[in-house]
C-alpha cells in the first residue's frame, strides 16, 4: 500500500543554473581522494602506506572502533600521499589512477538467496557499507543494530539538485539488487520515496514500500519522510542510503565489483553550460569544472547550496554527493542593504523585500550572509519552513546549552543536520544551525552513544 | 577612494581596539557587511535583525509624527477649547502651531532616549566584545510614544538607564531579556515617580506647569490634562465623540491615541510578517471578550450604578480598543518576540491574556488606569511558562508515540 507524503511547511529555493539534461563523460581525474571526513565521527585507521597499490574497492583505511568497517579506494592505482592535519590527523589520502582499473574481485552474489548476515559480512568487506547511514546521529551505520526500516528518498527537492529520474534511468536491475539485499537487513520495510509526479525507476521495485511525496523543499530530505512515515524513537534506529549509492551496491551483488562511477550534475549561476557528467567518487574538482565557470571569485560546493561543503578547485569529490554546485562569493559591501528595498534575493517576510510577489522567479543568490550574527530574536519564522513536529528553535537552544535530557525530550533522535538547513537559510539572526545540530549529535553520540 | 573603501580600510585598524564595536555599529548602518556563510548552508535569506527592526520602527514613525502635532494640539484646546466637528484632516490640527509646540517637547525625549540607550548598548557591546545588537532601535523609538509629554528629560535618563541594565543588559542584552524594555522604563518611571506619571495634570503639555502657577498665585484657568481613562476612573463622564478617539484627538501618551494610525501600522506589521498576527489577534479578541462579561454583568444588573466599577464597567466593550493605550500597547509591545511566547500556540494564550487581564485591571483598579502595561508585564513573565507547557505536549507526544510500539 503506498502512503503518499504531502507537506506544505518549506520553502523552493529556486536558483539560476540548473544542469541540462545531458551527460557527458568528465575528463578522468588523474588523483583521487578520500577523506574521513566525510564519514562524520569515524576515526580512520590507514591499512596502506604511501607507495602501495590497491585496487578498486580495495580498503585505504578502516574504522578505528570497529575494523569490519572499511572504507574503500574509488579506483584502482597508487597510494601518493596522506596529508595529516594537527596531531596527525589524516585529512586526505590521495590515490593516483591507473590508466587500467583493476577491481577487487568480491564474487557475484544473489541476495535473493543470502541471509542477513551474508549480506551484512558482504557490504562490510567491499567497503560498501559507507553507503549506509543510520539515525540517530546521522553517522555510518552500526552494523551490530537491526534498523526498524530504512530509508530511500529518490525525489530531489533541494535547490538546483539532481534530477534522480534523470541519473538512474536505465539502473533497474542494480537499484532492484540492493534493495532485496537491504530488506533482509530490517526487522520492517525498505521505504521508498519519488516524486508524485515522476516516472523513477524505482516505482517499479518489489520488496519495498512505496511513498509518493509532494510539496516544497525539504519534502525530498530522507529526513522529513522519516518523520511522516516512521519517525525515530528513543531506542530506535533507522538507515538510509541514497539511490545512487543503491546503484553501487546493486552492481557489487550483480558483478562483483565496487564500482565508484556516478553521474554527477554541474550547476549554479556561475557554471557556463550546466549538466550532467560521468566521473567517480573522490575526483578531483578541476577534473570536472575545469574550464567552465564564469568569473573567478566563485564558491565551489560538492554537494547542493544548502547542505554541501565548501571546497577549493584542488580538492575533490565529496563521497556521498552527486551534484556540484558553483555560485559566487558574496565577499563585498552593500550600500544601506538594511533599509534598501530588495528585489534580487529570497525573503519569506515582506520587510521591504518583495520576493513574494515573483514566487516562479529564478534568482542568482550569493554566499553573503545579509546581515550579521544576532542572538535569537524573532520567533515563528523557523516553523514556517520545518515540517517535522519538532519546536526547532527549543531544539537549537537545548543544544546550545547542551541539556541531553531536555535535547532528547524534544526529538534529538530524530534529526540530522541537513533538517535544519531551511531555518538556517531563513534565520534573522543568522545563527549556525547545521552546526549547533552538528555539535548536539555529537554530544549525544559521545554521551549516550 | 570611494567611501567603501575608506570604511574597509578603517575597519581594518580597528579590529582588536575598543574602537571595533562602536565602529562596526556605524559601519554595519552604511554597508552591510562583506561576510560569507562559513558553515552550514552556503546561502542566507535576505532579511537580517536590522531588516526586521527597521520595518517597526517604520510604522512608528507617523505615530510620532501625528503625536507631535497632537501634543500641540491638545495644549492649545485645553486652553482655548475644542473645537467642533474634527475631521481627520482638520486644519485645526494640521497645523504649525501645533506641530512646533509638539516639536519642542517631544524632539527632545526622543533624542535622550536613542543618545542614553544607544549609550549604554555601545557600553556594553565594548566591554562584552560583541557586535551593538539593535533591539534598543526600536526600545528608543517607543520609549517617547509612552511617557507623558512633560516627562522631565533627567527623569527619563534615570529610567532609561534602570531599564537598558536592569531590565536588559545583566540579562545578556537583545534577545535576552525577560520584560519588554520600553515597558520596564515606563514602569519604572509609573512607580519611583507616580505624580508624574498619573492623574489629570500630566497627559497635557504644560498642565502641570499651570497648576504650579495657580497655586503660586497667577490668575490663570486651569489645564485639565486628564486622559479618558483618567476621567472614567474617577467616574466622570468624557466629552469625545468616538471618531475624535478613533482619530486621536485625545489626550494621552504621545503614540496611543490615534487608533487609526494604530490600526495601519498593525496591518502594516501583519503584512509583512515581521510582528505575530496570531499576538494582535488573541490580544483584540482578549480584550473584547473581558469587554463583553463587563457589560454583560451591568445588563444583567448585577452591579449597581452606585458601584465605582459601574462606569468602567459599563463602557462599551469595543471602547476599550480606542481609549489609553491598549491598541498601541497590542500592536507595538506585545508582539516583541523576545518576551512573547515563542511557539504559535503559546502566542495565542499570551496574546489572549494581555488583552484580558488589561481591561481587567482598568476596571478593578482606577489607581492604575492603564492596564496593559502591566498586563503586558505580567504575561512577559509567564509566557516562558506558557511556552514550556506547550512544548511539554510536543514532548509527551513523543513518549506516547514510544509507548504505543513498545506496549
Amino acid at each position: 500500500m503506498s502512503q503518499d507524503i504531502r507537506i506544505k511547511k518549506g520553502l523552493d529555493i529556486k536558483l539560476k543554473g540548473a544542469a541540462e539534461k545531458v551527460t557527458e563523460k568528465a575528463n578522468s581525474s588523474s588523483v583521487y581522494t578520500l577523506k574521513p571526513e566525510d564519514f562524520h565521527s569515524i576515526i580512520p585507521k590507514l591499512s596502506k602506506k604511501v607507495g602501495e597499490k590497491v585496487k578498486a574497492g580495495e580498503a585505504v583505511f578502516y574504522n578505528k572502533a570497529n575494523e569490519e568497517m572499511k572504507f574503500p579506494s574509488p579506483v584502482s592505482g597508487e597510494l601518493v600521499d596522506i596529508i595529516r592535519g594537527e596531531k596527525r590527523k589524516i585529512l586526505a589520502v590521495k590515490i593516483q589512477a591507473d590508466n587500467e582499473q583493476q577491481f577487487v574481485d568480491f564474487g557475484v552474489k544473489d541476495p535473493k538467496g543470502m541471509q542477513a548476515d551474508e549480506i551484512k559480512n558482504h557490504l562490510l568487506a567491499s567497503g560498501c557499507w559507507s553507503f549506509i547511514k543510520q539515525r540517530p546521529y546521522d553517522v555510518v551505520a552500526n552494523p551490530a543494530n537491526t534498523p526498524k526500516a530504512i530509508f530511500v528518498s529518490a525525489y530531489a527537492s533541494a535547490p538546483l539538485a539532481a534530477d534522480y529520474d534523470y541519473v538512474l534511468a536505465g539502473k533497474e536491475k542494480e537499484l532492484q539488487a540492493a534493495v532485496t539485499a537491504l530488506s533482509k537487513l530490517t526487522s520492517g520495510s525498505v521505504h521508498v520515496s519519488v516524486g508524485k509526479s515522476s516516472n523513477s525507476p524505482l516505482s517499479g521495485l518489489n520488496n519495498i514500500t512505496l511513498h509518493k511525496v509532494s510539496g516544497p523543499h525539504p519534502s525530498g530530505n530522507v529526513g522529513t519522510q522519516i518523520a511522516k512515515i516512521d519517525p525515530v524513537n528513543k531506542g530506535e534506529t533507522v538507515w538510509t542510503v541514497t539511490p545512487q549509492d543503491l546503484v553501487i551496491i546493486g552492481e557489487l551483488f550483480l558483478t562483483g565489483k565496487f564500482n565508484a562511477e556516478r553521474i554527477i550534475a554541474l550547476a549554479g549561476s556561475r557554471v557556463e553550460a550546466p549538466k550532467y557528467y560521468k566521473t567517480k567518487i573522490g575526483a578531483s574538482i578541476a577534473s570536472i569544472v575545469d574550464g567552465k565557470l564564469k568569473g573567478d571569485n566563485n564558491r565551489i560546493i560538492s554537494g547542493d547550496v544548502l547542505t554541501g561543503t565548501t571546497k577549493k578547485i584542488k580538492e575533490n569529490l565529496g563521497y556521498y554527493n552527486n551534484i556540484l554546485t558553483v555560485i559566487p562569493e558574496g565577499d563585498d559591501y552593500e550600500f544601506f542593504g538594511w533599509t534598501m528595498p530588495v528585489f534580487n534575493k529570497l525573503s519569506i517576510s515582506r520587510a521591504i523585500t518583495f520576493s513574494w510577489l515573483f514566487p516562479n522567479k529564478k534568482y542568482d543568490l550569493n554566499t553573503n550572509t545579509n546581515g550579521e550574527h544576532r542572538a535569537f530574536v524573532v520567533t515563528g519564522n523557523y516553523e514556517k519552513v520545518f515540517p517535522l513536529d519538532i519546536y526547532p528553535m527549543h531544539i537549537l537552544k537545548a543544544c546550545m546549552y547542551q541539556d541531553l535530557d531536555e535535547m532528547e525530550a524534544l526529538g534529538m533522535y530524530e534529526v540530522a543536520p541537513e533538517d535544519f538547513a531551511l531555518t538556517e537559510f531563513v534565520c534573522v539572526s543568522k545563527q549556525p544551525h547545521q552546526e549547533i545540530i552538528r555539535k548536539g549529535l555529537d554530544l549525544m553520540l559521545k554521551e549516550i552513544g | 577612494m570611494g567611501l567603501k573603501e575608506k570604511l574597509h580600510n578603517i575597519k581594518g585598524k580597528v579590529e582588536g581596539t575598543n574602537w571595533q564595536t562602536m565602529f562596526g555599529a556605524v559601519h554595519t548602518l552604511f554597508y552591510s557587511p562583506n561576510e560569507t556563510t562559513h558553515s552550514g548552508g552556503h546561502l542566507r535569506g535576505a532579511d537580517d535583525l536590522k531588516r526586521t527592526m527597521m520595518n517597526v520602527v517604520l510604522p512608528l514613525i507617523p505615530l510620532f509624527i501625528f503625536g507631535m502635532f497632537n501634543v500641540g494640539f491638545q495644549h492649545n484646546a485645553a486652553i482655548n477649547g475644542f473645537p467642533e466637528g474634527m475631521g481627520f484632516f482638520s486644519p485645526e490640527f494640521w497645523n504649525l502651531d501645533n506641530l512646533s509646540i509638539g516639536a519642542i517637547k517631544l524632539l527632545p525625549l526622543l533624542v535622550v532616549s536613542y543618545v542614553v540607550g544607544l549609550g549604554i548598548e555601545i557600553f556594553f557591546a565594548t566591554i562584552n566584545k560583541h557586535e551593538v545588537e539593535e533591539g534598543y532601535f526600536v526600545t528608543g523609538m517607543l520609549v517617547p510614544l509612552i511617557i507623558p509629554i512633560d516627562t522631565p528629560l533627567w527623569m527619563l535618563t534615570v529610567a532609561i538607564i534602570f531599564g537598558v541594565v536592569i531590565g536588559k543588559e545583566i540579562f545578556g542584552g537583545t534577545g535576552m531579556n525577560i520584560l519588554n524594555p520600553a515597558l520596564t522604563i515606563r514602569a519604572f518611571l509609573f512607580f519611583a515617580y507616580p505624580t508624574w506619571m498619573s492623574g489629570d495634570k500630566v497627559w497635557v503639555a504644560g498642565a502641570k506647569e499651570r497648576a504650579n502657577e495657580i497655586m503660586a498665585g497667577a490668575e490663570l484657568d486651569a489645564i485639565s490634562g486628564e486622559t479618558i481613562l483618567g476621567a472614567l476612573a474617577q467616574g466622570q463622564d468624557f466629552a469625545y465623540s468616538v471618531s475624535d478617539m478613533f482619530l486621536g484627538f485625545i489626550p494621552g501618551s504621545v503614540g496611543e491615541t490615534s487608533t487609526l494610525l494604530i490600526l495601519l501600522g498593525g496591518l502594516y506589521l501583519i503584512y509583512t510578517k515581521v510582528a505575530s498576527w496570531r499576538i494582535i489577534v488573541s490580544s483584540v479578541i482578549g480584550a473584547l471578550v473581558m469587554g463583553l462579561i463587563f457589560n454583560g454583568v451591568v445588563n444583567a444588573g448585577w452591579i449597581n450604578e452606585g458601584s465605582k466599577f459601574y462606569i468602567l464597567m459599563s463602557t462599551e466593550f469595543w471602547h476599550h480598543l480606542l481609549i489609553g493605550g491598549l491598541a498601541f500597547g497590542i500592536v507595538f509591545m506585545a508582539t516583541d518576540p523576545v518576551t512573547a511566547s515563542q511557539t504559535n500556540k503559546g502566542k495565542w494564550i499570551y496574546g489572549f491574556l494581555i488583552g484580558f487581564i488589561s481591561v481587567m485591571i482598568r476596571v478593578f483598579n482606577p489607581a492604575y488606569p492603564e492596564g496593559v502595561m502591566l498586563a503586558i508585564l505580567l504575561m512577559n513573565v509567564f509566557s516562558p511558562t506558557i511556552d514550556h507547557y506547550v512544548v511539554q505536549g510536543n514532548v509527551k507526544r513523543r513518549l506516547k508515540r514510544l509507548k504505543a510500539k513498545t506496549a
